[in-house]
């Protein structure tokens, strides 16, 4: 036997008391995984962001268009290297529930823009690049569907139309992309603008935003004002932000996400705060006099004191690490059906050791009460005796 | 009683306590030499400062004034933690109500001062047998407190009381919860623990009959001793 023997059996000497306990951490961690886990997935773009890649977009709002000239003109700004384009198409698979997502983009420069996430082999990109009906399709989505290279895809969209009147696109894959990392999502499809342009029914020559990339991020500020600048009293006005700031304000039409989070936890874990302290501050005052008997076999206070407070951070542990596992395997079985709205969701090693360190933080400040209570306990006290 | 390195020795010992805005005395006074391998029974009223001595003399409570001396160690003037320290290596408690652990087994149980020791698990799980042994429990190890009697849970505490082979051991009423042949039983216990393996014991009791297995009956009253030989 040891002090953590002692600890353990002090623990569950209530069975019952404890597994409650247990389980009230368990959901408030298993809350907290699961909430930082979409958390994570909503600002993962924003994390990932190049510095020196910006993003220009009409604005009212990003869904508002810009006309395809402004292409051009902003390819010609001191300071940017490559400018590519990109229009959301709003697309699907064969029924309205499978969504895709699908953008119409300029083919000779979107790679390059997105090189360091990106790679196409450049076989498959040249034939992309030369077949207008043709698109590249992410590798996961790819084998989501099972497509491959050479396969007829009918993509319809819920917002455009075709001047004949139908909703769908027929679109040949030639090619696979793969991401350069493994955090990288490439659950998309992208097709030729060229393409989407001519046969559209509404929406003629106008793109969705630009992806431009400067010569070094020390020049983002002048070339976003040049920019705005240049299109400044016109029918459609830009706004051009860094892709961290645009990220960032995409995440936000989501809600606040961070202040969900804070909310939601805060509120569970301040309760479950209270639960177990009050519960652990009885615990330890029905056993007063069993501290005074240790004391008096020659427990030392501070010994003591790391006793109680290792019951309660074993608590916060045994009711936490089980939380937050279950979390993992929600995001787990989640993760396929959220690939399109998070698909970064998950409970990632940082949220692992955040909660850990918030267990620790729940069982110290639960515990430190009762902890110093029966530090301070006098034997004499204690035991009822003087 | 001899007079020179006593295992006991208080001197000019005063202790009061604060009741409303009372002051009691319990003791003034109080001097007192216990020999080493001594066997005393404590004796008095409800109030007389029985367990308050018992008390002081196990470093779990401090006197006002005088001096305590135990194991020729000065202990009046130990911090808390020197008095743990102390406690651990220097004394045995035997309560009235056993105060042993529910959740452990009686070895557990008997187990627990040796945490404090620099003791190996093999060393210890040794001296936990002995000591169940010398109280006749070793056949009861696995078993917990709930699972045993009144009398077999004091012998429980008598072996955690010596099993890191304390110089004195302190006894509040250790028969005060017990039928007579239990109390016999641990009565005899104590005589053995103090005549065979030397120990020195201060019993607080109320019970003559208890009393009579002491080699000394100290009757207190009004914080003073009345002293009593009785026949080893």
């Amino acid at each position: 036997m040891n002090d953590f023997d002692l600890v353990r059996k002090n623990l569950f000497r209530r069975k019952l008391r404890a597994s409650l306990m247990i389980i009230s951490i368990l959901i408030a961690f298993m809350i907290f995984g699961v909430l930082a886990g979409f958390y994570r997935a909503f600002t993962a773009g924003e994390d990932r962001a190049a510095a020196d890649r910006m993003i220009t977009v009409n604005k009212i709002n990003f869904t508002q268009p810009m006309p395809i000239a402004y292409f051009n003109r902003v390819k010609a700004v001191d300071g940017v290297r490559q400018v590519t384009f990109a229009n959301w198409f709003g697309g699907y698979y064969q029924d309205p529930k499978n969504f895709i997502m699908a953008l119409a983009i300029e083919p000779n420069t979107y790679f390059d823009v997105y090189r360091s996430e990106f790679e196409v082999p450049p076989d498959q990109l040249q034939a992309f690049i030369r077949d207008r009906g043709s698109a590249v399709v992410g590798e996961k989505l790819a084998q989501k569907w099972g497509w491959k290279i050479g396969d007829r895809v009918p993509l319809n969209s819920n917002i455009f139309s075709q001047k004949s009147g139908g909703h769908t696109w027929d679109l040949t894959i030639a090619g696979i992309v793969k991401g350069k990392a493994e955090h990288v999502d490439t659950n998309f499809l992208l097709f030729q603008y060229p393409y989407f342009d001519e046969t559209r029914s509404f929406g003629k020559d106008t793109i969705g935003w630009m992806i431009l990339q400067t010569t070094s991020p020390e020049n983002n500020d002048r070339v976003a004002k040049t920019i705005d600048a240049m299109f400044a009293n016109s029918t459609a006005e830009t706004s051009t932000d860094t892709e961290k700031a645009f990220g960032k304000a995409f995440a936000a039409q989501f809600g606040n996400i961070a202040l969900i989070v804070l909310l939601v936890v805060g509120a569970a874990f301040v309760t479950i705060l209270m639960i177990v302290g009050n519960t652990m501050a009885l615990s330890i005052r029905e056993r007063t006099r069993e501290i005074g008997v240790l004391k008096t076999l020659g427990f030392s206070g501070p010994r003591i004191l790391t006793m109680v407070l290792g019951e309660s951070v074993l608590l916060a542990l045994l009711g936490g690490i089980p939380g937050l596992a279950i979390a993992a395997l929600i995001a787990m079985a989640l993760r396929n059906s959220l690939a399109n709205v998070a698909p970064a969701f998950a409970v990632s090693p940082t949220i692992a050791l955040q909660g850990l360190a918030l267990m620790i933080a729940l069982g110290l400040i639960t515990g430190i009460i009762p902890a110093l209570n029966a530090m301070r306990l006098k034997i004499a006290t204690a035991l009822g005796r003087g | 009683m001899t007079a020179q390195h006593p295992m006991v020795r208080l001197a000019g010992v005063a202790k009061r306590f604060t009741k409303g805005k009372e002051m009691i005395s319990i003791f003034d006074h109080l001097d007192l030499a216990i020999p080493r391998g001594d066997f005393i029974a404590v004796m008095g009223p409800s109030g007389s400062g029985k367990t308050t001595l018992l008390n002081l003399l196990g470093g779990i409570d401090r006197a006002d004034a005088g001096e305590i001396t135990v194991a020729d160690q000065r202990i009046d003037g130990l911090s808390e933690g020197e008095l743990a320290a102390w406690r651990a290596a220097n004394i045995g408690f035997i309560f009235q109500f056993y105060n042993l652990m529910p959740m452990l087994t009686a070895a557990q149980n008997v187990e627990l001062p040796l945490l404090l020791t620099r003791l190996r698990k093999k060393e210890r799980a040794e001296r936990v047998q002995t000591a169940l042994s010398v109280v006749g429990l070793a056949d009861r190890m696995k078993h917990r407190p709930r699972e045993m009697s009144g009398g077999q849970q004091q012998r429980v505490a008598i072996a955690r009381a010596i099993v890191s082979d304390p110089n004195l051991l302190l006894c509040d009423e250790p028969t005060g919860d017990l039928d007579r042949q239990s109390a016999d039983e641990i009565l005899s216990i104590l005589q053995l623990l103090n005549g065979e393996l030397g120990k020195t014991i201060v019993m607080v009791t109320h019970d003559p009959a208890a009393a009579n297995y002491a080699k000394r009956v100290l009757h207190l009253d009004k914080g003073r001793f009345v002293e009593r030989e009785l026949a080893a």
